[in-house]
């Protein structure tokens, strides 16, 4: 192996289906093995059966669904805000000295343990799983969008201005263009932390979702039923991953050259 | 009458806790009209903040420079410039490159694609027209840069090494590409250079400046005719003037090289 020498596409996808399997081997061997108890592990079998009797019986897509909407209804209310405000703070100076440092801080709050206050002030209803994805994932956008687009090239800016560019224009047509294939990948690292967040809000005070599941499943020890749970999210995650690139590529294939 | 009068424009950076470092000592310099002017001299001389002081992109700490008269105060698309590093938007295509100020300018569509295919035909990038920045070799990014620098059909062209990325073939080939142009555009250039070769080849005048802090040490005509074929670089005419200005180039980088030890 030399470093840095990339690996054939057909290459990269077997190794990174072997690893699954791997990863499935040991789990097996670890429960049907009998090297740990059913009541802490449940088998890759039981699994599956358990959770198929999740789908046909016991509603489980309304719950996938529920979690699915706040996750992007959450995150799409903090995307359409962070978005202008970051551009604007990466392209302003004064603006992002005005907003910066509260922001700052307010990344530094963990969304969860808002969760209390927002029962208290929005009740155990949608609003409040709204609100706790919001704040887990508003300020982390503000930032790292502000720092994309303050980072342009400054050659590029001093072109622009050459060719005629009014300030106006400088944003729209260099700043945002040039950092926007890094604006959707901070979009698509963020959802996945929406991702957490949701599950946290769920877990308490939730009467339907993924999280509710999960926690209605430990009073019962089904932890067959908790890991397809967790498994359903890792799914949804990978899937929502690789929607996020394809479209990345779509859009901006330019910036895929000399990758 | 000349079109850019440069006077006594000097540039020196403040630092906290000491004597401002002076980049550029007053300075004075006419450019004609149609005049290509090559400004050569050891790097750290002031010549590039020269030129970007007539860019607009940068503020001189005193003096005044007018273009047509007016004084300059920041950048516009009436003075062209072509930088060093490679500035093309990667996001954009050749064609819509070139089209940028153009379109900044709010021409309709059809008139931009008019436009700016002739200037990607006479710096011979036909058929390259949908290629990304990445997709090209540096020298057709520095030709598309040029192409997309004159689409704007400015007042003045003002280029900052821009050939110095480039290979020793390819810069040769660029060489010929611009003044071929120039000639026929008769356009009024501005280019900063370490290159002596480049200098000569290129320039209707060259103004050497001395060692940091810059100032204008010699303003020479040179006298070769035009149209210029590469076959007069091996000209006595031209090694003549090469031979005068390595002296003065070489006292100065010596110069320089003191003032940095």
């Amino acid at each position: 192996m030399k470093p840095l020498t990339p690996v054939s596409p057909t290459a990269r996808i077997a190794l990174g289906i072997s690893f699954f399997a791997l990863f499935i081997a040991v789990w097996s061997l670890a429960t049907f093995g009998g090297f740990v108890s059913k009541t802490f592990l449940a088998d890759p079998i039981m699994m599956v059966k358990s959770g198929y009797t999740l789908l046909t019986e016991m509603d489980f897509a309304k719950d996938i669904g529920m979690t699915v909407w706040r996750v992007l209804g959450g995150f799409l209310l903090a995307a359409v805000l962070a978005l202008p405000l970051g551009v604007m703070m990466g392209a302003y100076k004064p603006i992002e000295a005005f907003f910066e440092p509260f922001v700052s801080f307010a990344r530094y709050l963990p969304a969860s343990a808002f969760i209390p206050l927002l029962i208290l002030w929005a009740g155990i209803g949608e609003a409040q799983k709204l609100a706790v994805i919001f704040i887990g994932s508003f300020f982390q956008l503000v930032l790292m969008i502000a720092v994309v687009v303050g980072n342009t090239r400054r050659d590029l800016v001093e072109a622009a201005y050459t060719l005629g560019a009014t300030d106006a224009s400088l944003v729209k047509r260099v700043l945002i263009p040039g950092a926007a294939p890094e604006i959707a990948e901070i979009l698509r690292m963020v959802l996945g932390w929406a991702w957490t967040y949701v599950i946290v809000a769920e877990l308490i005070g939730a009467s339907s979702g993924i999280g509710h599941m999960i926690t209605d499943s430990q009073a019962l020890l089904a932890t067959d039923q908790i890991i397809f749970g967790i498994i359903v999210i890792g799914l949804i995650g990978l899937i929502s991953d690789l929607f996020f690139k394809v479209a990345n590529r779509k859009l901006f294939p330019w910036a895929q050259l000399g990758k | 009458m000349s079109i850019l009068s440069i006077r006594g424009v000097s540039r020196s950076f403040e630092t906290a806790g000491r004597a401002p470092t002076i980049a550029l000592q007053a300075t004075d310099l006419e450019v004609e009209e149609n005049d290509f002017i090559t400004i050569l001299g050891p790097s750290g001389c002031g010549k590039s903040t020269l030129l970007r002081i007539v860019a607009g992109l940068d503020k001189q700490s005193s003096g005044e420079a007018l273009l047509d008269g007016k004084r300059i105060e920041g950048p516009s698309a009436g003075r062209g410039m072509v930088f060093q590093s490679y500035t093309l938007f990667p996001w954009l295509t050749v064609l819509d490159n070139v089209c940028f100020g153009l379109r900044e300018r709010n021409l309709p569509r059809a008139e931009q694609l008019e436009i700016a295919n002739a200037f990607i035909q006479k710096v011979g990038l036909r058929g390259f027209e949908n290629h990304f920045p990445k997709q090209l070799s540096g020298g057709m990014q520095q030709r598309t840069a040029l192409a997309r620098a004159l689409a704007n059909n400015p007042r003045m062209l003002l280029m900052d090494e821009p050939f110095g990325a480039l290979d020793h073939q390819t810069r040769e080939l660029m060489q010929e590409l611009l003044l071929g142009i120039w000639e026929a555009e008769k356009k009024t250039v501005l280019f900063v250079t370490h290159d002596i070769d480049e200098a000569v080849f290129m320039g209707s005048r060259v103004v050497v400046m001395s060692a940091r802090p810059g100032r204008i040490k010699l303003n020479r005509e040179v006298p070769l005719p035009h149209p210029r074929h590469y076959s007069i670089k091996t000209t006595p005419v031209f090694s003549e003037l090469k031979a005068e200005l390595m002296e003065q180039v070489r006292a100065e980088v010596i110069a320089s090289q003191n003032i940095a030890a």
